[in-house]
């Protein structure tokens, strides 16, 4: 039985605004669908509804404008279908980007603020620990809950911008203390130094506990205790790509678990599992759909690439010029970062294009005609076969890298066998 | 969500992100990963275990809905709000709405036409050709 506040049942009447009221008809009818007792009060909203699919998303968020509609607290963008910064990368008719375009104002209309990333985390976006929010996009959500220990549940689009409308969120799912208990240990102290020691682990862990422990909470254990923020996110995005994970703890790491035990709220976890090496490699060989040599794009940035990643990319390159185009995602505020260190035209010399505000994998870029895109993002090689009809090749960022000046697909596989 | 429905039954084994998954425009499943990949959902009885992936797909669900491509009803093994709110906001609309029932999938036919009453519960009978 879902109990409302007075304040909650006012916006529900007559004598609310209409927009408030269209809002917390959706929220309160997504709470009593959900078994929820009520709602709760957040702090921030992560918006991913601002993506065009179709009309139907459009006249939605028109519909709130007109009214009238204002959040009520802070509340990002996710990424666009449209590069609004260099608008011509996207190939589509003047209609397509019309549509699109109109989906994006709207939304900025409502008073979201224009960040049009997917990694709102790492742009300032970062509630505290304990805090209630409502967020959307899968890998935002997991990284808001598990690396920054806030409370969000995996929000669907249409409800995130509800949420931010009336401030409130269904209570239920990870708001609450007893749904963040881990119940399944995973343990990868058996695996080498060296595989935890590089990066493109991290997206592979995170491929393979989506698809083999969906539906529970993990706790990872044996990680390094300085395994940053750049690895957990592609761990989470990982992890909400290939199953439903919106939340892992990482003992000694993440916020709600200094140990195993916390993390487990002090009982014996109900399932353990010790990945081995060949786990791992199965999960990275999923995550490739093509198996020769054969390339023609590189597709970074999923989620949307850290001026550190940036960083790292230029120094793999090392100068080099790339023989297919190479795809770098990212937001305009880490665009603006890697300016002033000149990392910016390091890589656009080296034949690197930027993408903002969207990427390449929610909106056509890649050349028309399919081919084989080559990615160190878990998260594109998934979708991307499906989204772009390119098929997909995981890689490190070496590979990545050493690929793009080859021209063809060149492994390091010592690190896998 | 309660309401009536019927039609061929679309018993998918694996769990499905809609985003990433089925085309918003025809309701054809795209994601090649998956072991439905080719067939469409449109005008089906939907049952999946569970939604997955991205949260986008509440936004597929409304404009497969909107544009007549969507299931006529959703039998989810687990309920899922990312799912479930395509409905909600279809209806708020005025797109129109299905039934979107929670139920042990695994026990359904593979195959059949599926009755999906008011009340509760599904009835599957005959053999789809």
């Amino acid at each position: 039985m879902l109990h409302l506040t007075e304040e909650e049942s006012f916006a529900l009447g007559d004598d609310a605004p209409p927009w408030l009221a269209m809002a917390m008809r959706i929220v309160a009818e997504a709470a009593r669908l959900l078994g929820a007792g009520g709602l709760i009060p957040i702090t921030s909203a992560h918006i991913d509804g601002c993506l065009y699919h179709g009309d139907a998303g459009v006249h939605f968020v028109e519909r709130l404008a007109q009214l009238g509609g204002r959040v009520t607290v802070p509340a990002s963008l996710n990424v666009g279908a449209l590069d609004l910064i260099h608008p011509d990368l996207v190939r589509a008719d003047a209609r397509y980007r019309e549509m699109a375009g109109r989906q994006m104002r709207a939304y900025t209309q409502l008073g979201c603020t224009p960040t049009w990333t997917c990694a709102p985390y790492q742009v300032g976006y970062r509630p505290g620990v304990g805090e209630h929010v409502a967020w959307a996009e899968s890998n935002a959500v997991v990284f808001a809950n598990s690396v920054l220990g806030a409370r969000s549940n995996r929000n669907g689009d249409l409800l995130d911008i509800c949420c931010a409308l009336t401030g409130r969120a269904p209570l239920y799912g990870l708001h609450l203390d007893e749904s963040r208990v881990a119940t399944l240990r995973v343990d990868v102290s058996r695996l080498s130094p060296a595989l935890l020691a590089e990066d493109a682990f991290y997206p592979v862990l995170g491929a393979w506990l989506g698809a083999a422990c969906s539906g529970q909470v993990a706790v990872i254990d044996g990680l390094p205790r300085d395994v940053g923020e750049d690895r957990l996110k592609a761990l989470g995005a990982g992890a909400a790509a290939t199953g439903d994970v919106g939340l892992f703890h990482v003992s000694g790491v993440t916020p709600e678990a200094p140990d195993v035990d916390t993390a487990c709220g002090g009982m014996p976890p109900a399932h353990s599992v010790t990945v081995t090496a060949g786990m791992i490699r199965a999960a990275r060989d999923a995550l490739s759909t093509s198996a020769g040599e054969g390339l023609d794009c590189i597709a970074l940035g999923s989620p949307h690439f850290s001026d550190a990643e940036c960083r790292a990319l230029a120094g793999h390159l090392a100068g080099r010029h790339a023989r297919v185009p190479v795809y770098v995602c990212t937001s305009r505020e880490m665009l603006a970062r890697i300016e002033t260190d000149g990392t910016r035209a390091r890589l656009a010399d080296a034949g690197v294009t930027f993408v903002v505000d969207t990427c390449v994998v929610v909106t056509p870029v890649l050349a028309a005609g399919g081919g084989v895109m080559m990615t160190n993002s878990a998260k594109f090689a998934h979708y991307g076969p499906a989204n772009t009809g390119y098929a997909s090749v995981f890689g490190s960022l070496a590979d990545c890298a050493r690929s793009a000046v080859a021209g063809r697909v060149v492994r390091d596989e010592t690190l896998w066998r | 969500m309660a309401g009536d429905a019927e039609g061929p039954l679309l018993n998918l084994d694996e769990p499905l992100s809609f985003w990433g998954g089925v085309d918003p425009a025809t309701g054809v499943i795209t994601q090649p990963r998956h072991p439905g990949h080719g067939r469409c959902v449109a005008g089906t009885v939907l049952a999946l275990p569970r939604g997955i992936g991205s949260s986008s797909s509440s936004a597929i669900l409304l404009e497969l809905i909107h544009n007549g491509h969507g299931p006529v009803a959703l039998l989810l093994g687990r309920a899922d709000a990312i799912l479930a709110l395509g409905v909600v906001v279809s209806r708020e609309m005025g797109y129109g709405t299905i039934p979107v029932l929670e139920c042990d999938v695994s026990a359904l036919p593979r195959v059949g036409v599926a009755r999906v009453h008011a009340e509760g519960g599904v009835t599957v009978f005959g053999a789809a050709s």
